[in-house]
This record gives structure tokens, sequence and C-alpha cells, in this order.
């Protein structure tokens, strides 16, 4: 018992701290909000020293409800370190407008367990209810501007489709549960192993058919622009972020671990999604006019490339997926930081793309950060994104998917053209109104940071990134 | 030399000067961004003099394992020693070039030609395929900003254009390369060139790597970036758009798809040879109605490149080597033929050619040096263009008459849109008041084409120079390709002498005897 419970440690960790910080929030008000935030930053690294699997090879709590292996640890990690840069930005990001309020760490922490809750789940039953946990508290991040109707508009948008989204999942799940008796995942497996059913494979369509709207996927994706363009910047920030990785990595284990024997099934349905969604997040987004919604089809595009990793299973296309989702956090968070720097003079936030012309005059090592991370989404070497995308090539070709990379990576030409678009905006066009100068050190360093790590240095980075990834994937196996 | 690590110090050099360059102003910016190439230049030649020629196939080799996926493998043969020196020459000149004309945004333009300089010697000395993948691409995010922020008045459309251009030329590659690595289980270079690929791959992977040079190259009817990238580029840009960016898909040819693929190549021939035929007259044609000068230029680039896809695939040492030589020469001589149109339009701010006339009463040296370049380009004997255009059209003679026949015929067309260029330029009279009183060469512009002028009648009077490095080579090239080429259509047979002659050496032979 006690080792089921140095297991979830981390959950456990981020769910004291959260009350914890609730009840702080409750009497301390919205004036210990920054203080609340660099606790709850605090909360997460700490939870994040605790993941187990990292160093050993963890093991199952809970008769198999919850699994703490080595794919769940790097999961955790990238999505701890996914939600405490989310949360450094929001918070001087509100901060300017006074609408920042306690309860954002608290509901971040709460969204955070969930998330561990995802990528740890071993039965669909922790699967749903860590899906909850983290899909409730993003519910009202979305609308957590409660004066701004966009940002309402967007919580009631994500909430109703969420619902819908979870609706057809439990579906799923409840035939999988009929038609193989069992909600653990290796049961679950076992029962496919006989031959897949037809009640069964309408269990698989729907729980993915589910999972695709929490990555959204196409044709599963219709609320990523509207939610990321109503929420406020800092929270469409982390949405792109940690819980894609956390939705994700679920989709993974539940596609390898439990539909291990329908990978022939399942296999057509991802890749599917995963070339709907590079075509579409490519040329949806050509032409759009708001940041935030062509960051959204971005997501899309992106989540296709991960897609084609998963879609060639086997270790090396599971590791290759992790990659992609690690690299792919910093590089959105990244972009997404810059973006929290567009304010006009006035100090409001602006969000148009226009409004980044010309920003390499007025604010040149802004702009180079922004070219930076444009190129590394488009994969254009040698800039790091380009690796994760040679690594969901790479494993797609060893599966024998050769028509796949080739298809998917003449799609990722398409993509290349919006972010060469906001290249050409920022250098070649003449400058827009110049931002208001910021002064925020912290936003500065993370900027600073993540793009160091996604310019040629990251290459650096494949030996233990690449086996830390590999490892993680060996777990599944 | 030995044990220092001197390709990983050529690729360093420009580097750290793009990274000093951002960070000083204009002035220092052009200061730093000359002692850097300058500097370049010097290890390259030293790199040049300290190749052993006939000596290993591979020389200055490292070797790091740091990335774990592929390595940080370097090394030259003679083929790519002469394009990087090609490369690391023409670079001062670059810069010397941009000195005054480039006025804003100083720091960045020198960044940008610094890097660009790192990536072009990387795609030439890298020995393993994914690095020389990241260098090739990489290429793109330099000339994309080179194109858009300094370019004419049409230039964001011509950077768009050359990026995705490029772009999707390039991404099947990737997949093609992938697959290789696959099944041979190794990312080395100069091991892949000695796997042989089953035969039915051989023809995907090939038009997958043809997709991506063929683009590069480039080729009829992919070419239609060119012109455009070429009008709307800074000189500079332009110098190095065709001195070194086309020449990456040659060497591509010669490195990737000729040894790696021979089957593939013969089997495939008649695409590059039916593309060349066509690129070499009808870019010709086009050329030759052109108005704007950097355009002529640009088609007959082109058309320069038909000659080296025409020569490289001739599957015979004539052809390859005539295919090299051109590659150098055009390198050379489209790189000047910029320099000069450049020279012309900084001080007139016109590309038309119906602006200027009679530039030779008025400028007479650069008349001179004008005139050298076109005799290059047209390939007169004393000049580098000469040398590379007829061992190419040897070597196509002896694959294939007909596609000599047509070639040839560029050469034709080629002397007329030159000499035409150069007679409406420099000859007659002035047609505008501002052409004839454009000032003649100055000491800078003088300074940055001499040398290029040395070179081309260097390579034209004794090529021994630059061929001798690249023999081995392209020797060992042909024992690769050799199993494969396919039957020329010029073998001579031995005649069978008429009777009456045969009588008539009788008598001669018997007439000999008897005296004795």
């Amino acid at each position: 018992m006690l080792h089921d419970f140095l297991l979830i440690l981390p959950e456990e960790i981020l769910s004291v701290g959260a009350l914890v910080l609730m009840l702080a929030a409750a009497w301390g008000g919205d004036k210990a909000a920054p203080v609340l935030t660099w606790l709850a930053v605090l909360i997460l690294g700490v939870a994040a020293l605790f993941v187990p699997g990292i160093a050993d090879a963890g093991g199952t709590a809970f008769g198999g409800l919850f699994i703490g292996d080595s794919f769940a640890a790097f999961s955790k990690i990238t999505i701890y370190a996914g939600a405490a840069i989310a949360l450094i930005a929001a918070m001087s990001w509100f901060g300017r407008d006074r609408d920042y309020r306690a309860e954002y760490p608290v509901l971040i922490l709460f969204s955070a367990i969930g998330m561990g809750m995802m990528v740890s789940a071993g039965d669909l039953l922790t699967l749903y209810v860590g899906l909850e946990l983290q899909s409730l508290a993003a519910y009202v991040l979305a609308s957590f501007q409660r004066t701004d109707t966009r940002s309402a508009e967007a919580g009631l948008k994500y909430f109703v489709l969420g619902a819908l989204a979870s609706g057809i999942l439990l579906y799923g799940i409840s035939l999988l549960y009929g038609f193989t008796g069992t909600t653990q995942f290796g049961g679950i497996a076992a029962a496919l192993g006989h031959g897949v059913s037809t009640g069964q494979l309408f269990g698989i369509v729907f729980v993915l058919a589910g999972l695709a709207f929490k990555i959204s996927a196409v044709p599963f994706h219709m609320w990523t622009p509207d939610v990321y363009e109503g929420a406020p910047t800092p929270v469409t920030a982390f949405f792109a972020s940690a819980p894609k990785v956390a939705a994700m990595a679920l989709l993974v284990r539940v596609a390898v671990e439990a539909m291990a024997p329908a990978l022939h099934e399942w296999r057509q349905i991802v890749i599917f999604a995963a070339l709907a969604s590079t075509v579409l997040g490519g040329v949806a987004a050509i032409g759009q006019r708001s940041v935030k919604r062509l960051l959204a089809y971005s997501s899309i595009n992106n989540v296709g490339f991960a897609l084609v990793g998963l879609a060639a299973a086997g270790p090396a296309g599971v590791a290759s997926v992790l990659f992609y989702m690690a690299v792919y956090v910093v590089m959105t968070l990244g972009a997404f930081l810059v973006v929290l720097r567009m304010r006009d003079a006035q100090g409001r936030p602006v969000e148009t793309i226009a409004s980044l012309a010309g920003l390499s005059r007025t604010r040149p090592m802004l702009a180079l950060a922004m070219a930076i991370f444009m190129f590394s989404l488009a994969g254009i070497p040698p800039l790091f994104g380009f690796w994760p995308k040679f690594l969901v090539f790479d494993a797609a070709v060893g599966a024998g998917l050769t028509w796949l990379a080739a298809v998917a990576i003449a799609t990722s030409v398409v993509s290349a053209f919006y972010y060469i678009k906001i290249v050409k905006l920022i250098y070649f066009d003449e400058p827009a109104p110049a931002f208001a100068e910021t002064k925020e050190p912290v936003g500065t360093a993370l900027i600073f940071a993540s793009a160091v790590f996604v310019s040629p240095l990251g290459y650096l980075a494949i030996p233990w990134l690449g086996a830390a990834a590999a490892r993680a994937a060996g777990a599944l196996f | 030399m030995q044990g220092f690590p001197i390709l990983s110090a050529i690729l360093a050099l420009p580097l750290l000067g793009a990274l000093a360059c951002l960070l000083s102003g204009p002035v220092a910016a052009r200061w730093i961004a000359l002692a850097t190439t300058l500097a370049t230049l010097a290890l390259c030649i030293g790199l040049w003099l300290t190749y052993q020629i006939g000596g290993e196939q591979w020389q200055f080799t490292e070797y790091k394992e740091i990335f774990g996926r592929f390595a940080w493998a370097l090394g030259i043969d003679g083929i790519a020693l002469m394009l990087i020196v090609l490369t690391a020459f023409l670079m001062p000149i670059c810069i010397a070039a941009s000195w005054t004309a480039i006025e804003k945004r100083v720091p960045e333009f020198m960044a940008c030609f610094l890097f660009m300089e790192t990536l072009m010697i990387g795609v030439f000395c890298a020995q393993d395929i994914f690095l020389f993948y990241i260098f090739f691409e990489a290429g793109l995010i330099p000339m994309y900003l080179i194109i858009g922020i300094w370019g004419g008045a049409n230039r964001i459309y011509a950077a768009y254009k050359f990026f995705l251009y490029t772009l999707l030329g390039s991404v099947l590659m990737l997949v093609a390369m992938l697959w290789m690595v696959n099944f041979a289980g190794t990312t080395s270079i100069p091991a892949l060139m000695e796997t042989d690929f089953p035969a039915e791959a051989q023809n995907w992977l090939w038009l997958a790597f043809f997709a991506s040079f063929a683009v590069k190259m480039p080729m009829w009817p992919v070419h239609t970036w060119l012109p455009d990238a070429h009008v709307q580029a800074p000189t500079a840009g332009s110098v190095i758009l065709a001195g070194v960016l086309l020449k990456m898909g040659g060497y591509g040819f010669i490195r990737f798809s000729l040894p790696m693929f021979p089957e593939a190549s013969a089997y495939l021939i008649w695409i590059v040879f039916g593309l060349s035929m066509v690129a070499v007259v009808y870019t010709s044609l086009v050329a030759l109605v052109q108005q704007d000068m950097k355009k002529l230029i640009a088609y007959s680039s082109v058309a320069h490149m038909a000659f080296v896809t025409i020569g490289l695939f001739a599957f015979n040492k004539q052809g390859i080597e005539g295919g090299l030589v051109v590659m150098l020469s055009h390198g050379l001589v489209s790189g000047a033929l910029f320099l000069c149109v450049g020279v012309v339009y900084d001080r007139l701010h016109s590309r038309d050619i119906d602006k200027y006339g009679g530039l030779s009463n008025n400028m007479p040296q650069f008349a001179l040096l004008f005139m050298i370049f076109t005799m290059a380009s047209v390939g007169l004997p004393g000049t580098s263009g000469f040398v590379g255009e007829f061992l190419a059209l040897v070597g196509a003679y002896e694959a294939n008459s007909w596609v000599a026949a047509v070639a040839t015929t560029g050469i034709i067309l080629g002397a007329a849109y030159m000499l035409w260029l150069y007679w409406r330029i420099a000859f007659g009279t002035a047609r505008t008041a501002e052409a004839a009183a454009l000032p003649d060469l100055s000491k800078r512009e003088l300074l940055i084409l001499a040398p290029i002028a040395a070179a081309v009648l260097w390579m034209g009077v004794y090529p021994e120079s630059f061929m001798a490095p690249m023999r081995a080579d392209v020797d060992a090239l042909l024992a690769r390709i050799e199993r494969a080429a396919p039957e020329g259509d010029a073998r001579r047979t031995a005649g069978r002498p008429a009777p009456a002659a045969r009588d008539a050496h009788v008598p001669a032979t018997k007439a000999e005897g008897t005296h004795h």
C-alpha cells in the first residue's frame, strides 16, 4: 500500500499543495496572487522531483489503475514544465490589467493533477477521471476574464464541445467495457487479441474520436481556433502546451497498450487524422488575421505530424511522438511568450498578425526570437524544430509507411508558407506602431531560453533527450 | 596541418563573424565581414595547397559522434575542394560589392552572408547524409532574408517563390534519405556511395533526389524561381545564388544520384537529357528577348547549367570533367556578370538594357572586363567557358550525338544573346544622357572584378590546376557507374578497307621489301 502511495507522490504533492493554495487564496485575496503563483511553480517543481520512473522502471499502483512508468515520467516532466512556464507568463500579463486573481494558479495545479492522471492511466476509468479533472479546470480558465465577452464565449464553447467529446469518449468506453468485459488496458488488449469484433471496433472508434477532440486533431478540431482566440492569451499558451502533451501521451498509451492487437484498425484512423490535420492546419492558417488563431491552426498542424509518429507505432514511433511533443511545447510556448509581449502604446493587448509588421526595426531581439520560433515550427533546419519532424518521418519510414512520410512532408511545405509569412511581416515590411516597452526580466529570460533551445544548439540535446524518449517509449512495450 | 580540424575551423569562422556583425554597427560590420571572409579564403587556399592530389579519396576527415542519430562527419575530395575554394573566393568579393550598395541594416546583411558561407561550405564538406541535408536546407533561411529584405521592388514574391520551390524540392529528398539509411544502416556518405540499392527502389530514390537537385540546379521546367530570385536579389545575393547555390544541384548529382543509383541514372537518363535539351534551346531563346540585364543572365544560367547536367550524365570521363569545369567556370563568370550589372545598376539604378549604350566610350575599363566575362560566357577558347563546354559536349557526343547536336545550338544561341547584350550596352552611342556620363570603375570595383577575370583566364589557359585535384575522384565515380553506363550511339566501328586501297598498300610494302 505504501508502495502505491509512493508512486502517486507527485499527485499527492500537487493535490495538497493546490488545496492549501486554495485556502490561502480564499483568505489572502487577490493581493496574494503573485506569491501564490510562485508557490504553485515551486509545488510543480517539487512534484517533478518525485515523479517515479525517471531513474528506476517505476511500477503500477492500485491494482493497475495507475501506472507510474518512464513513459508517464517523461510526459509528466514535460507537462509540469509547460504548466510552470504558462503560469509565470500569465502572472505578468494579467498583472498589468489588475485582473489577475488568486484562483489562477490553483486551477492550473488542478489541471496539472488531471494531466498527470491522464498520462498515468492504466484503466479507462482513471483515464476518464484525469481527463475530466483537467478539462473542468480548463473550462474555467478559458472564461477567466469574466467581464470579457470573448473569454466567456470561449469558455462556454469549450465546455459544450468538451462535454460532447466526453460523452463520445464515455460511450466508447462503455462499448469497450461491454465487449471486452474489462476497463483495464491490459485486459482490453488481451480481449482484442482474439480478433476484433464489430462492437469492439465501434468502441475503439468512439474512444479515439473522443481523444482526437482533446488533441484537436481534424475532424474534431473545430473548437480550437475559437477557444484559442477567445481565451486570455496566457491561457491559450497553456492550452497549446501542457494539455496537448497530456492528451497526446494518453492517446499513445491507449493506442499502443490497450489497443495493441487492433493496430491495423486504429492505424487507419490515426493516419487519416494525421494527414487531415497537417493539410487543414496548413491551409486554414493561411488566411488568418489573428496571431492566436494562427497558432491554433499551427497546433493542429503539429498534432498531425506527431500523429504520423503514432501511426508508425513501435518503440521508435512512440519515442518520436514524445520527442516531438517535448520540442513542440518549447516552440509553442516561446511563440506565445512573444505574443504576450504584443501590446499597443496604451498597454492594451493586440492580436492581429499585421501588428507584427516591421518588428525587426522596433524590437530586433524580440523579432529574432519570433523568427527563430516560426522557422522552427516550420521545421526548417538548422533550427531544432526540424529534428522532431525528422524523427516522426524516420519512424514512419522504418515502419514501412514511406508513402505516409512522403505525403506528410509534402504538406509541411504548405504550413511553411504561413510561418514564413510571419517572418516576412517581421523582417520585410514597413514597421507598424511599435509595441509598448515592457520590463519583464523573467519573461525575457524564458524567451531567451526557449530560443536557445530551438536554435541549432538544441541538437546537442539530442543524445540525452533522445535517450530519455527512447526509455520512456520502451516502457510501453 | 594534420590533427588540426581545419574544416571545422572554416565552418566556425564565418559563424563567429556573423555573430560579431550582429552585435556591431554598420561600419564595423563591413570590416568584420571582409576580414572574416578573407581569413576563410586564406584557410581554404591553405586547404587547396595541402590537399594531396592522388592521395586518399577523402582528406581532412573529422568525425565526432555528438548528435546521437547522426555525426559531425566532415571530409572533402577534390570535387568538394574546388567548390569550397570557389565559395570562399566569391565571398569577400560579395562583401566588397555590397560595401556601398547596401545601406540599410548592414549588420544583419553581413551576418546573413557569413551564415550563408558556413552553410554552403558545410554542404560541400559534410560526410554524413543528414548533416548534408541540414546544411543544404538551412541555406533557405539566410537567402530568404537576403532576397526579402534587401531585394528589389517585387522582392517578397520572389522570396516566397524561392523558399517554397526549393523547400518542396528538398523535402522529398529527406524521405528518400531516411529510406536509404534504413536500408543501408549507415549515415556516412562514403559508405552509402558504395552501397548497391535494389534496382526497383533506385528509381524512386533517384526521382526524389532529382526533384531536389533539379529545382536547385535549376532545370527546365522548375527553373522559374531563378529569374525572379535573381532579378529581385541584391547584387551580392545574385552572385552567391548563381555562383554557389546553383552548384549544389550539380554537386548533389555527383555525390548522390550518380554513385548511389547508377542503374537508375542510366534508366532515367532520358529525363535528364530531355529536360537539358529543352533548357538549352528554350532558355537561350528566352534570354535573347530579355530587356532586363539580370534576367538575361539568369536565363543564361539555366542554359549553362543544362550543359552541366548533360556532361555529368554522359557517363564518361570527358563529360563528367566537363560538367565540373562548367560548374566552376559558371560560378566565376555568372558571378562576375552579375557584378558587372551591379556596377552599372549602382550608377543608373536601372537594369533596362535600352537605358544604356556606348559604355566603352566613357567606361573603358568596365567595357574590357565585361568583354572578358562575356567571351567566357560565350565559351571563347582561352577562357574558362570554353574548356568546360567543349569537354561536356565531347562527352555528350560519345553518349548521344543527338543530345550533343542540340546542345551545341545552345553555344550558338549563347553567343547571340551575350554578344548582342554586349553590343547594346558597350558599343554604339549612349541611348540616354545619363549613360553617356557614367564614370568608370572605382578602385574598389576594379579590385572586385580583376581577380575574377584573372581566374577566368587562368582556368581557360591552364585548366589542369583545377582539374588535377578532381581527376582521381572522377575516375572513382566512373569505376562506380561503369557497370550501368548506357550504350552510346557514337560507337566507332572498325571500317573495312576497300579492296583497291588494300591493293594499293601491298605494292608499297613489296616495293619496300625489294629494296632490302
